[in-house]
């Protein structure tokens, strides 16, 4: 009979251990990605009013019973027939896609000859990587005016070595946010893409040399297709996060290069409308959910080949 | 993998709490400030308080957009805070956002101006919500070697024409042009320049405006309501749209730094916007209290005349000028003469419907579309 208690105890706490197990994703799902989508469309789906928070309720009691609800679809209308934010997203898109090309483009080779030196040299260049986020990123950004101005570092340089006779403008130009976010997410290339490249097998290469296929070739059939899931969450890690970029074109940037992020701040701060702001966000996130979708498909896809 | 970036972002606003935590446990009182950068004296906060034992804690902005946005959220957190009265005090009081200033423990306000004082209550009936903190005008920095040098030496340079009108503004563009990011500020100064009504919100005279803004954009190299403040100091711009009191600390920053910039500023001739930066005391505010006490002592002449040097924006207290350096008191930037004070205008309020028309041009003429 005990035993039998301890059995059934023992289901219980498997039970329990699976509802936590499972729960706990859900509810950080919920609590902090659902609940916030929810208060912003909400939001979105308001009027703007001279009043503290400054939108209008959703809902009010009429009469006895009588629920009253008026939803304003007018915002999301704005957003989709004004070319001014149309143009802030195709650029948006344009300023993730260019910074993530660069990005991989820069970060594939150090990854690769990270994950391919000594274990000794390995430790001192991921910390070279990991060193720049012990200062505040808003420093570094800042660091980067200083560098860029038409009297600054750079410009200096150059003039002192003769190579140029004007400073270059390139602080507040769009060049100026591709030098700045390709700086600021480069790590996020380089990490997963560095983890996948750890694990592949490196004997396979060998095959192929062995096979007579030329080093450039078996990077392109051998290394290249195996480091797809690495290229594709590094890709992810940066393109997801550049389309909202606010605090680098707001540095950086120059008042031409519109982006969705500026256009939310001068919603949000300049016209303090809430309501704009709010269904622009959702339109962003929308954006947004596609390349993930994309990314997922593109994992089962992977993941069902190598089955 | 996406915990990097959640973590990226979490982490700072965890730190953030931790330490707005630990300010609201301590037993001592404190009173919360939000005002603009470089807007009070060195020692302003220090003395006070030594004075009253209140500690002070002071977090900065630079333009009312983000203060009006911190209060329209609600529970900001803020004591005082100061805003420019016209057009944003006067559209924070409608939108209730004010608790009154409590006047029997205010006996400095007897010192202030009438002129500047009386004239708020149009927007402030009896003066109930907003006391005038320090007062200035929106004109031009410039670097006088470079303009000169770019433009001649006989060249006038108290004009909005060396940045709205396309010939002379081109000439200047290399060394630097930059604006206040601030439609109203932007608007008002364009339809000045074209001898128009500064505070007209017709569509004709608002698309004239814009045309002249329009003109002007390829010469500008940047909008921002701060960042000329330093670049000017560092020879880094040859005329900046900005705040008088900015603009002369800029002139002494590049003094003290002795590398040769000469900065000066200048109230442009066909006119330039007069404002009041005002205390108020938010609704919510968690010590109403040490806000006033706050807002007494600056009342008090040798405070406010202490800022007014340090800062460069004239104070309305009759008082405190005699108090001044003799620099700072005759400087007609500071305080212009009478004849250019004719000049000067203030902006009125826009509706809303207006501001947000106002703020789409803007963002079009920024963006060159």
């Amino acid at each position: 009979m005990i035993q039998e208690l301890f059995k059934r105890l023992h289901l219980r706490d498997r039970q329990l251990a699976r509802v936590v197990n499972i729960g706990t994703p859900y509810l950080w799902l919920g609590l902090f990605f659902l609940a916030p989508f929810a208060i912003v469309l909400h939001i979105s789906l308001a009027e703007t009013a001279l009043a503290q928070p400054p939108y209008t309720s959703l809902w009010e009691w009429v009469d006895e019973g009588v629920l009253q609800v008026r939803l304003n679809l007018h915002n999301f209308v704005t957003v989709f027939t004004d070319e001014l934010y149309l143009a802030a997203f195709l650029n948006s898109l344009w300023v993730a896609l260019v910074c993530t090309i660069l990005c991989l483009l820069i970060g594939y080779p150090m990854a690769y000859a990270i994950a391919t030196a000594p274990e000794r040299r390995r430790v001192i260049l991921l910390m070279l990587i990991i060193l720049p986020f012990w200062t505040s990123f808003l420093i570094r950004v800042y660091a980067w005016i200083g560098i860029l101005k038409p009297n600054g570092l750079l410009n200096n340089l150059l003039l002192s070595l003769g190579l140029i006779d004007q400073p270059l403008t390139i602080l507040h130009t769009q060049t100026a946010i591709y030098i700045g976010v390709v700086y600021s997410y480069l790590p996020f290339m380089i990490l997963p893409l560095f983890a996948n490249l750890t694990r592949l097998d490196f004997s396979l290469l060998e095959a192929a040399a062995d096979l007579g296929c030329r080093p450039f070739k078996a990077f392109l059939k051998v290394t290249l297709p195996l480091s797809l899931p690495g290229i594709v969450a590094g890709s992810m890690l940066v393109f997801i996060p550049v389309v909202g970029e606010f605090v680098i074109p707001d540095l950086l940037g120059g008042p031409d290069s519109l982006m969705i992020g500026k256009m939310l701040w001068t919603e949000f701060f300049s016209n303090k409308d809430w309501p704009l702001a709010a269904a622009l966000a959702i339109c962003l996130l929308g954006v947004l959910v596609v390349p993930f979708v994309m990314m997922q498909r593109l994992e089962h896809r992977i993941g069902g080949d190598e089955l | 993998m996406l915990k990097f970036t959640a973590l990226r972002l979490a982490l700072p606003a965890l730190m953030a709490g931790l330490l707005s935590a630990n300010t609201t446990v301590s037993a001592e009182e404190t009173v919360h400030l939000y005002n603009w950068n470089d807007y009070f004296a060195e020692d302003t906060l220090a003395k006070f308080q030594e004075r009253t034992g209140i500690r002070p804690v002071l977090d900065l902005y630079d333009a009312n957009d983000v203060l009006e946005a911190k209060l329209f959220a609600g529970s900001s957190g803020y004591d005082v805070v100061f805003p420019t009265a016209r057009p944003f005090g006067a559209r924070q009081i409608q939108a209730g956002i004010y608790q009154p200033v409590d006047k029997s423990k205010l006996p400095g306000l007897a010192k202030l101006d009438p002129a500047v004082y009386a004239t708020l209550q149009d927007i402030d009936p009896d003066n109930k919500y907003l006391v005038p903190y320090l007062w200035g005008t929106t004109g031009l920095g410039v670097n006088v070697a470079k303009v000169k040098e770019a433009m001649g030496a006989d060249a006038a340079t108290d004009t909005w024409a060396i940045v709205f009108d396309p010939k002379q503004a081109a000439k200047l563009k290399e060394c630097g042009i930059s604006m206040l990011d601030d439609a109203t500020e932007a608007f008002s100064a364009a339809l000045a320049y074209l001898g128009k009504d500064p505070n007209s919100r017709s569509d004709k005279d608002l698309e004239a405006a814009a045309q002249v803004l329009k003109d002007a954009r390829p010469n500008i190299r940047y909008f921002h309501s701060s960042q000329y403040i330093s670049d000017l100091a560092n020879g880094d711009l040859c005329v900046a749209h900005g705040y008088s009191g900015d603009i002369l600390q800029a002139k002494s920053r590049a003094e003290e730094a002795k590398k040769g910039v000469e900065v000066g500023y200048r109230i442009p001739r066909e006119g330039a916007v007069l404002w009041t930066d005002v205390m108020a005391i938010p609704k919510d505010a968690p010590n109403p209290a040490a806000a006033n006490a706050f807002i007494a002592y600056v009342l008090e002449p040798p405070v406010v005349a202490d800022i007014s040097d340090y800062v460069m924006y004239a104070n309305p207290n009759l008082e405190a000028t005699p108090l001044l350096d003799e620099a700072v008191r005759t400087d007609p930037g500071v305080y212009p003469s009478e004849d250019v004070k004719k000049k000067l205008f203030v902006l009125k309020t826009p509706s809303d419907k207006e501001q947000r028309k106002l703020n789409n041009l803007w963002t079009r003429i920024k963006a060159e579309r």
